[in-house]
């Protein structure tokens, strides 16, 4: 199963490699990982994205939390949350095609945030699955580049990852 | 008054309680080394090589169950006293490691001996720190003794650069330090202990398997109450050994790969598992599809991480065992309910039997020297009551086997890491705790040369050390495997041109002693042990194919042992 991790981390340097270190050590996979302070400048917050049996995310959470650095963690997929991430694509968008791109865009929610007479960049924001499908809606000759940022999540409701 | 970094660090380690630190100078540390020499309170012991000051300080921490504490240089002293780091790191032994680093403004400039002490260590400490204020200096080192020395001990490693040893500040050394992102758990969780009694005592075949965490708990002697108490069958991991008499009715031996029969079998056919600060090491379970297959589990344990890592567990209890241990002696003495009498009558007949095969006969009548024959002579002359190291190999497996440790922390070795070259040294460490007591490393010809430069250590600091070397003239635990797997293709496990242990121990000013009949072990220890002021290295030379048995080969599960 799919879970998503959140952590609240010191904010120190090498806390990155730390959990890094042990994705890589102990063979768990990583799809995707986003870290940045939050409000208290003292405390990073990473969601990190990984895939597993029952057994192996129990394992991973209780390594995470065994890092002296982790101060506290939640599994998001274990409650209802919110989970987004942000794509920015470049496409290239010449003749007829600019219309259609645009329409594709609007479906997804798009905002197009830079244009040029033979390309736009397109913003996207949503669930993983959603980026996936707004891919997979384009035809695949026009892409010319695509960014992701990882997942982030968000418990729904009064559960809350906090001090 | 200021005081420079170097000076804070001596006065932080004084006031840790800190008697002694094994080391290695080297620029990096100078500074340090400087601060160590103007003062009288800390000892230092120069080893000849860093593997060997982690390894003695890690044979200190064993016996003892206070820190060991390591200075190294940076770069080559690091990296060097790495193997020593992951092998405390292993068996959970609390260390605390000073690196020498270079300058802040040089770090990441490839400078002069120059390592990436935290990136190297990371995988193999509990934690790490890097030093980049010297206002930081004490309560750095402070939050190492305690993570390095609460909850699940281990390694901790503070790098220092050197300008942070040189600049000044006012020094305060904390009583206490907290952390908000470690918090480790002592007590167990009361409804759960509640349903591990229940389960305890109802069991009809019940089985205490303890490790390495009653040892490092310093729960001996509750976990004794509990098991006469209730007068179930006991059995030991290899890091586990002393933690409950060895000599006692209900001890079955060790258990695992080169574990008794009897403690094998019983673990295989017993209803309830009482695990107690151990692992479920692959070394104990053999094959995990065939492990425990009609038993339902309980587990204590301080490492939530331990627990149902490799064998799912019914009742996990997160919590210091000497907590846990003494409030399921008080309930158990509160409750009405008593063990069933007649099952565990019968299940005693049952283990008793497994006993009688006596797994672990040899051959007496031999013209070459067993090598179990050492180690019972071993145990006899020293009265059972010596500190006994070894490095790793068959002459490890036959110390555990022979050698039985009626307390806890007397039996020092490496079990998760399997290092040779740890014994010597840890023999050092052990030594210097206790300077009157008998310490004895037991080492194979293969082992010995790999920390043997510590021999220079110990002329230097008169540690009447006894070395005990099974010489068997091949890395006897390669050759039993190439033996039983490889169709006896003995890949590179001969050693050839070895040194004559007499005179290389004579060079270093010790006394050397070769054996090589069976009638002349017993006088040889004796002759050895009644030297008290000298080291003595006694050469047994051995049986060269005599295998460790009993044996799970792999992929067996615990019932099915190769007996001899
Ligand atoms: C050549 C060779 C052969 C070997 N053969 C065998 C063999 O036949 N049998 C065998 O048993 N081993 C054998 N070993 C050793 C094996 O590799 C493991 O090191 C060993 O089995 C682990 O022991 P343990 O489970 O007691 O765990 P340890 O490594 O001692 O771990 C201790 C456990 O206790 C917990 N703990 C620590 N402190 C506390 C506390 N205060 N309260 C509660 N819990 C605590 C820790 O979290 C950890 O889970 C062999 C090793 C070598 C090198
Ligand atoms: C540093 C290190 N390298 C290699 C090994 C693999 N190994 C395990 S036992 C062994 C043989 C040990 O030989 P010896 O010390 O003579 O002991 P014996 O088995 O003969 O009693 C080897 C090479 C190890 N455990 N540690
Ligand atoms: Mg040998």
């Amino acid at each position: 199963m799919r879970h998503i991790i959140s952590i609240l981390m010191e904010n120190e340097a090498g806390a990155l490699s730390r959990v890094a270190g042990l994705f890589s050590a102990r063979g768990y996979n990583i799809e995707s990982l986003t870290v940045a302070p939050t409000e208290d400048p003292s405390l990073s917050r990473m969601t990190l994205v990984t895939r597993g049996t029952d057994e192996i995310i129990e394992q991973i959470t209780k390594q995470l939390n065994k890092l002296v650095d982790v101060v506290k963690l939640m599994d998001m997929t274990e409650g209802p949350h919110i989970e987004r991430e942000m794509m920015l694509a470049k496409v290239r968008a010449e003749g007829d095609m600019r219309e259609e791109l645009k329409r594709v865009s609007d479906i997804f929610r798009g905002r197009i945030i830079d244009v040029t007479d033979k390309t736009y960049t397109i913003e996207l924001t949503g669930a993983g699955d959603k980026l996936d499908a707004f891919l997979q809606a384009l035809d695949q000759g026009l892409i010319i580049e695509v960014v992701r940022s990882g997942v982030s999540g968000i418990a729904r409701g009064e559960r809350a990852l906090r001090l | 008054m200021e005081l420079t970094g170097a000076e804070i660090f001596v006065r932080s380690l004084q006031d840790e309680g800190v008697d002694i630190i094994f080391g290695y100078p080297g620029g990096a540390v100078l500074h340090i080394y400087d601060a160590l020499y103007r003062q009288d309170k800390i000892q230092h012991i120069l080893t000849r090589h860093e593997q060997g000051a982690t390894h003695a300080a890690d044979g200190y921490a064993r016996s003892t169950g206070r820190p060991g504490v390591v200075i190294v240089t940076s770069g080559p002293g690091a990296t060097n006293a790495v193997t020593g780091i992951a092998t405390a790191y292993m068996d959970s032994i609390p260390l605390v490691v000073f690196t020498g680093q270079v300058p802040t403004h040089l770090i990441g400039n490839d400078a002069f001996q120059e390592a990436d002490n935290i990136g190297i260590t990371r995988p193999c400490v509990k934690h790490n720190f890097l030093v980049k204020d010297v206002r930081d200096l004490a309560e750095t080192i402070k939050k190492a003794f305690y993570v390095a020395t609460t909850g699940r001990p281990g390694p901790v490693v503070v790098d220092i650069p050197k300008d942070i040893t040189a600049e000044k500040t006012e020094f305060h050394y904390p009583d206490k330090v907290s952390m908000r992102s470690y918090n480790p758990v002592h007590v167990g969780h009361a409804g759960q202990i509640k349903r591990a009694i229940k389960l305890m005592l109802d069991a009809r075949r019940p089985m205490i398997y303890t490790g390495g965490g009653v040892i490092l708990g310093n729960a001996a002697g509750s976990l004794t109450s509990l098991a006469q108490l209730l007068d179930y069958p006991v059995t030991n991991t290899l890091m586990g050994l002393g933690a409950y008499p060895a000599t006692d009715r209900q001890f079955v031996g060790m258990l695992g790969m080169h574990g008794t029969y009897e403690a094998n079998m019983a673990m295989h056919h017993c209803d309830v598992l009482i695990a107690i600060g151990a692992r479920f090491d692959d070394r104990v379970t053999g094959n995990i599809e065939k492990f425990c297959p009609n038993a339902k589990i309980v587990h204590v344990d301080i490492d939530p991480s331990s627990i149902s890592k490799n064998v799912k567990v019914d009742v996990p209890i997160v919590g210091c065992v000497d907590n846990v241990l003494k409030a399921m002696v008080k309930l158990i003495k509160g409750s009405k309910q008593r063990p069933d009498e007649a099952a565990i009558k019968e299940w005693w007949r049952q283990i008793e039997d497994w006993r009688s095969k006596d797994c672990l006969k040899y051959d007496h009548d031999s013209e070459l020297i067993k090598p179990q024959h050492v180690l019972e002579s071993l145990y006899k002359v020293t009265n059972g009551d010596a500190f006994v190291t070894s490095d790793v190999g068959q002459h490890q497996m036959w110390a555990a086997q022979f050698y039985k440790f009626d307390k806890p922390r007397r039996w020092i070795n490496s079990g998760g890491l399997g290092t040779m070259g740890f014994g010597l040294p840890a023999a050092m460490g052990v030594q210097l705790a206790y300077p009157d007591a008998t310490v004895v490393c037991v080492t194979g010809e293969g082992s010995i040369q790999m920390c043997i430069q510590e021999l220079s250590t110990c002329k230097q600091y008169a540690l009447p050390l006894k070395i005990v070397n099974l010489n068997n003239g091949c890395l006897g635990m390669v050759r039993q495997w190439q033996e039983f797997f490889y169709q006896g293709r003995y890949a590179m496990s001969y050693m050839e041109s070895l040194p004559d242990f007499v005179k290389l121990a004579e060079s270093y000013g010790h006394v050397g002693m070769q054996i090589d009949k069976p009638g002349d072990v017993e006088s040889a220890l004796k002759e050895a042990m009644a030297i008290k002021d000298q080291l003595v290295f006694m050469d047994f030379i051995t049986d060269p194919a005599e295998n460790v048995y009993p044996m799970i080969p792999a992929g067996g599960g615990q019932n099915e042992m190769i007996l001899i």
